[in-house]
């Protein structure tokens, strides 16, 4: 089985948005609709201050909270994990959006545009199906498929890679099959200490964040 | 240990979407009540009629909040597990048997009040799914809204039918044992959120809390009072009816606030923080 994931290091990631940047510009997502965040948290007090830096969006639970909620069946799970709407059963009642304990989940009212008209390129990129529904990362679902079509390996090969992992300039976000014990997230996995969002809700997410290095390695870094 | 930013205020679900709580709410426990009541007549009649009013401004509240309305049918397409799909797909049944009833055919009374009940659970279960918000999905979530459905359902009940003459006690009694089993809830309830929840989010549960209270002991203090003292006639109506509006708009504010103002978000929660350099 294939069961996509996603790997967010915070010791590597400096917030500097690129993968909002290149999410929005990829799923050509309207103003203040971010699949892909990141939040800038501070922690303590001077002058024992520590800053993090989380990149987040939807997790892909295994279990997704989303799912079971959806009235319409519109939100589903594929087998290799990635949770998807389809915005053509989607009533728009937000109710996903209250059951995410992510904030994963976004609902466009009305068609929105940075400088207020439609520029070109923002005419030609919009999706009115995407409007007053409920939407969300995708996990770039069309590059996975349409790399796995040309025999090309996600999170491996950038065509078939979503758009955040491909633009992360400091190589804290990765991607790629968990079940695969050979696959860049797995080996990640496998020598670092990490964590899930939230994991006592039960909701299994697929994103995982790196702190540390495992116990055995620490003070000897591996750069994979 | 846990670090996060401070949950916020979700702002998906607004007043619309309460309305559907209230509105269903307060309807389901008028239906429920009034068929306790064995109400007969023109008072059955009304209180049977603002029943139905009420579930449906309810759904309307909720059609108003749907980014595409048009395609609102496909609300019922996964009723193996989601308490909204359910819930629609009893709301027409409930309506026609209520409008039965309304016409009288009296066998559809207990029918209309029997899935007034289902609606109220499902309406209850809805909430609790959420489990975004941590003060939606306690358990005790569940028990509260029924109760607080009911209740307000009496109170409606006691507002409309001492006007009627019909001021059974054995119906006052009930009503005050609703009032006492909602004010028990909502303690027993907040507590448990106060283990858990985070200052702010604690503080607007809190608020919705007390409306709770006050619309709960304010009625209960007037049933104890009608119960103890030897009143009027006129007198003892218009204190039945004026508890019973007390108890309807406390069941209203706190799920106004419970939706509105007291559905916080988790935020984000990092049980590690990422080490850079030496550990700490």
């Amino acid at each position: 089985m294939t069961r996509w994931a996603m790997v967010a290091d915070l010791r590597r990631c400096v917030g500097c948005q690129t993968c909002t940047a290149s999410c929005r510009h990829a799923n050509a997502t309207p103003p203040g609709v971010q699949w892909r965040r990141v939040i800038d948290m501070e922690f303590g007090e001077y002058p024992d201050v520590q800053r993090a830096f989380v990149p987040v969006g939807c997790q892909h639970c295994t279990d997704p909270p989303c799912l079971t909620v959806c009235p319409t069946t519109a939100t589903k799970q594929r087998a290799d994990g990635i949770v998807t709407i389809d915005y053509d059963l989607c009533i728009g009642c937000a109710y996903c959006a209250v059951a995410c304990p992510y904030q994963a989940r976004y609902k466009a009212p009305r068609a929105t545009f940075a400088y207020g008209k439609a520029t070109a390129p923002e005419t030609a990129r919009h999706d009115e199906a995407s409007i007053a529904v409920a939407t969300k990362c995708t996990f770039c679902v069309d590059r996975i498929d349409s790399g796995l079509a040309q025999g090309l390996v996600p999170g491996v090969d950038p065509e078939a890679t979503p758009a955040c992992v491909n633009a992360c300039i400091s190589q804290a976000l990765a991607f790629g099959d968990a079940d695969d014990p050979a696959s860049n997230v797995s080996r990640l996995l496998a020598s670092h200490q990490h964590f899930r969002m939230h994991e006592e809700l039960g909701t299994g997410p697929g994103f995982h964040y790196l702190w540390d290095v495992a116990d055995d390695d620490a003070g000897v870094e591996k750069v994979s | 240990m846990s670090f996060g930013p401070n949950p916020w205020q979700q702002t998906s679900w607004d007043a619309r979407a309460a309305g559907n709580f209230i509105g269903g709410g307060a309807g389901s426990g008028l239906l429920v009540f009034s068929a306790v009541s064995g109400a007969q007549g023109s008072l059955r009649a009304v209180l049977i009629a603002l029943a139905l009013g009420l579930v449906a401004l309810g759904l309307l509240c909720v059609l108003a909040e749907l980014g595409r309305p048009w395609r609102s049918m496909n609300v019922i397409f996964n009723p193996r597990t989601s308490w909204m799909s359910r819930e629609a797909a009893l709301a027409p049944l409930l309506l026609g048997s209520g409008a039965l009833a309304l016409f009288g055919v009296a066998a559809a009374v207990p029918l209309a009040a029997f899935l007034a009940l289902g609606f109220l659970y499902c309406q209850a279960r809805i909430v609790q799914a959420a489990k975004g918000i941590p003060a939606w999905r306690d358990l005790l979530t569940v028990p509260l809204l029924i109760v607080t459905g009911l209740t307000e359902g009496a109170g409606l009940f006691w507002l409309i039918a001492p006007s009627w003459g019909q001021r059974t006690l054995a119906l006052w009694l009930a009503f005050g044992v609703l009032l006492v089993l909602r004010f028990v809830l909502g303690v027993l309830w907040f507590r448990r959120l106060a283990r858990s929840l985070q200052p702010r989010p604690l503080q607007a549960v809190n608020r919705a809390g007390h409306a709770l209270n006050a619309g709960s002991l304010l009625p209960l203090v007037i049933v104890l009072g009608v119960l103890a003292t030897p009143l009027t006639p006129g007198w003892s109506a218009a204190l039945q009816a004026l508890a019973g509006a007390v108890a309807v708009l406390g069941g209203a504010a706190f799920k106004f606030m419970l939706i509105t103002r007291a559905g916080f978000n988790q935020g984000f929660a990092l049980p590690h923080l990422p080490v850079r350099g030496v550990r700490r």
